[in-house]
């Protein structure tokens, strides 16, 4: 393996697992709101506010391990991307900023339950996921064009192209499916059984559009970019163990059973898909200007950071397990039965 | 676009986005340490005055902490919005620390939510305060990790350029570059001073609105003698950052102190305006920039003259300096006053004025942080990495920074009348009489919550 695989595929992990972290709490705060909006508020706010107040600061350093990892092993990104990506990565920033300091502000300072704001709230968290995937939509090519030395946008094209407007609904979509999923399965855990039955329907509600729009894509990229559609097809097989899970995850939430292995199944669906997704892309980060070889960084630099992410793992994954063990996996804590907030 | 240069609005657009960033950021680094004394001299007292005190602080620092994790966010991303090419660059030898950096605030990340969602949990508080160790170092280390980038910026070292491309690269000397002590320590010298005069400020500002309650004399105390502690190691370690910047980047120290002449015996001059070349109004101390820049009397300083105009820092900075400065030697002056006048008893503390003054620190303290970073930014133009890039060279050729100013201007001032909304009603709702009256009512009932 080279050290660009090992690269581009540390980062691929870690935007998969800010995708997850990132979709159960956009979700929460929407379905949050939708359930505000239909009087039935009370049956998911504990739920969802137990498990999002220890972690949303986490959830929010995936990402930026994300973008300050891949400056660090593809420092070309930076030209390319930054220079096309202001306006979008800037609403993205606005909308994340105002989301992360509102949830702060309202859970641990001013106990704000005005509906206005949980209705806006609910709605940045499905902007979001909106305002970040076109990035996906870019990296395809087509998009990115050069004025002399000098990359730009073309917001035209990005904005009439079906496959940008695809993956939009895709992003939404799979949002609101893992959480409800994940949700689903917390609640049943707090032995909350209004909760379990709201988002159990909602899980089954989402399941669809989910799966119809990951599969629309991939038809689009056939005239979008032949070459990586071809691509897509060498690796039917992962997509095809990837479909497999999804119908497992949507048959135990449909059965009532196994709540826990259902949101398993569907880690393990989104992961198959997505690697296969970035197996698939490769080696492009940027079609047709940039590959993984020609933005890589300088051999020290690679083994450096290489031998820093190792290290900080070492303290991460302790530390994460620690945390999950306190409050994730907690049985009186997430029953809510007692109360340690500060 | 309102103009063409979008050098210019990216320099606009970043000096607000990190002058905002690093009130909070400074806060961020400072207050988990000041918790957790608080938290370690209750354990250690018995005295549950200073446990409340760490709770308490805990509960406001999670609201600045949200602000300062989201424009943090912005600003990481913003530098490769708005300096394409400078991180192009910059990540190929100084990806690093910056990389590091995000270890330690994901570290620090997750012993916070522990923190705040353990209280009473463990029988035993002192397992409670070894969460907070975590907390306190990975802030301290994610302030170390960045200002070591920035330390780079100033003196770039760790990789030759051959033919414009970018050749032995040593991530390591990049990040040890001579910058790297002396920076790093003064950032976090003032960041601890500046919580603990934040601090200091709420408890006085408490007294000052008519509380008489112990704790916030308890509390006023604890951080005025921190704040002390922390303001005379900001001014041994300035002095040594002034030697710093007569070595290796005299043009910066040289434009601070309107020095023209490379001469021996050079003054320091204290305030003043510049009429031309000539300083008028000022306070002139013989030998002092001697002093401060080689540590004697009669050393040569490099002067201003002796570089092309096009790369000296504009002259403006000596305000910066002279600000930052005068803030901190007040600030070290009056907490020892406080400190000293609390332990001899002297009435003049009790003061109302005085008093006032208490509430003032604080927010000095942060005008010296903004003035000092901008002292330091503004001080290495025109260069974004000193000597080898210059600034309109790094930025963007975006046509629409302009429209991105706006938006995030308007972030800013929702977030920063949000803080201060919050928070004063986070403490106003729940003032620390009525939480201790229903701490020892729950004693009395036998449950700990």
């Amino acid at each position: 393996m080279t050290l660009e695989i090992i690269g581009i595929s540390v980062l691929w992990l870690f935007l998969f697992l800010y995708v997850i972290v990132a979709s159960i709490d956009f979700g929460a705060g929407f379905f949050n709101a939708y359930s505000a909006f239909t009087n039935k508020q009370h049956i998911l706010t504990g739920i969802i506010q137990r498990y999002l107040s220890p972690v949303w600061e986490v959830t929010n350093v995936f990402f930026v391990f994300f973008f300050v990892g891949i400056i660090g092993f593809f420092p070309q990104t930076a030209f390319y991307y930054g220079t096309t990506l202001l306006v979008p990565a800037s609403i993205a920033l606005v909308l994340l900023a105002v989301r992360g300091s509102y949830y702060a502000f309202a859970t641990y300072g001013a106990k704000i339950n005005h509906r206005g704001y949980i209705y806006m709230y609910g709605l940045s968290g499905l902007l979001l996921p909106a305002s970040l995937s076109p990035v996906l939509a870019m990296s395809e090519g087509g998009f990115i064009k050069m004025d002399g030395a000098q990359p730009y946008l073309d917001y035209w094209a990005l904005f009439t192209s079906p496959l940008m407007w695809s993956i939009v609904v895709l992003s939404i979509a799979a949002v609101l499916y893992i959480s409800a999923v994940f949700l689903t399965w917390y609640a049943n855990k707090a032995g909350d059984v209004k909760a379990t039955e709201l988002m159990r329907k909602y899980a089954l509600i989402w399941a669809g559009p989910a799966i119809i729009t990951a599969t629309g894509i991939i038809y689009e990229l056939r005239s979008h970019t032949p070459e990586h559609f071809a691509r897509i097809m060498d690796l039917w097989w992962v997509f095809a163990i990837s479909f497999l899970l999804f119908v497992g995850t949507v048959y135990l939430i449909w059965k009532k059973k196994n709540y826990g292995w259902a949101f398993i199944l569907l880690v393990g669906q989104f992961f198959t898909a997505f690697f296969a997704y970035g197996a698939s892309h490769y080696p492009y980060l940027l079609y047709p200007y940039l590959t993984i070889y020609d933005s890589f960084t300088n051999e020290s630099m690679a083994i450096a950071l290489i031998i820093a992410f190792i290290a900080g793992l070492g303290l991460l994954l302790p530390s994460l397990y620690l945390l999950f063990r306190l409050f994730l996996f907690d049985k009186d804590y997430v029953k809510g039965k007692s109360d340690y907030h500060a | 676009m309102w103009f063409e240069d979008a050098a210019l609005l990216s320099r606009i657009l970043t000096a607000m986005t990190l002058s905002f960033h690093i009130l909070y950021a400074t806060i961020g680094v400072g207050i988990p340490l000041m918790i957790l004394i608080a938290h370690w001299v209750g354990i250690k007292k018995n005295d549950e005055h200073y446990i409340l005190l760490a709770r308490r602080w805990a509960r406001g620092f999670v609201i600045t902490v949200a602000v300062g994790v989201v424009t943090g966010t912005a600003i990481g991303l913003q530098l490769s919005l708005l300096w394409p090419n400078f991180m192009q660059l910059a990540g190929n030898v100084i990806a690093l620390p910056l990389f590091m950096e995000v270890f330690a605030f994901f570290f620090e990340a997750i012993f916070l939510g522990i923190y705040l969602y353990t209280w009473d949990r463990f029988e035993d508080q002192r397992k409670h305060l070894l969460l907070l160790i975590p907390v306190a170092l990975g802030a301290a280390a994610s302030s170390v990790f960045i200002t070591i980038v920035n330390a780079f910026m100033n003196a770039p070292q760790g990789f030759d350029i051959l033919n414009g491309e970018l050749v032995n690269v040593s991530p390591l000397l990049a990040m040890f570059s001579p910058a790297v002590p002396t920076k790093v320590a003064h950032v976090m010298a003032t960041a601890f001073m500046t919580s603990a005069f934040v601090l200091a400020s709420i408890a006085a500002l408490r007294i000052v609105q008519g509380s008489k309650h112990i704790y916030h004399k308890k509390a006023l105390l604890l951080t005025m003698k921190l704040g002390f502690v922390f303001s005379i190691a900001t001014a041994l370690i300035g002095d040594f950052s002034g030697k710093y910047l007569a070595e290796y980047q005299p043009e910066k120290l040289a434009a601070a102190e309107w020095h023209f002449e490379t001469e021996g015996e050079a003054d320091l001059i204290l305030f003043g305006v510049l009429d031309g070349d000539e300083p008028k109004y000022a306070i002139r101390i013989p030998f002092a920039l001697s002093i401060l820049a080689h540590g004697t009397p009669g050393a040569e300083v490099t002067g201003l003259n002796e570089f092309p105009e096009d790369e000296i820092p504009p002259l403006w900075i000596h305000y910066l300096f002279d600000l930052m400065v005068t803030i901190g030697m007040w600030l070290a002056f009056f907490s020892a006053v406080y400190v000293l006048g609390a332990w001899r008893k002297w009435p003049i503390i009790q003061k109302k004025w005085f008093r006032w003054l208490t509430v003032a620190a604080g927010p000095l303290a942060l005008i010296a942080i903004e003035a000092g970073w901008w002292f330091t930014e503004v001080g290495r133009q025109p260069w974004i990495l000193r000597g080898y890039m210059k600034t309109s060279e790094a930025a963007t050729t975006s046509g629409q920074v302009d429209l991105m100013i706006i938006l995030f201007a308007g972030l800013y001032f929702i977030l920063g009348v949000g803080t201060i909304v919050v928070l004063s009603r986070m403490y106003k709702r729940n003032p620390v009489e009525k939480e201790l009256a229903q701490r020892e009512k729950a004693d009395k009932g036998g449950g700990t919550e």
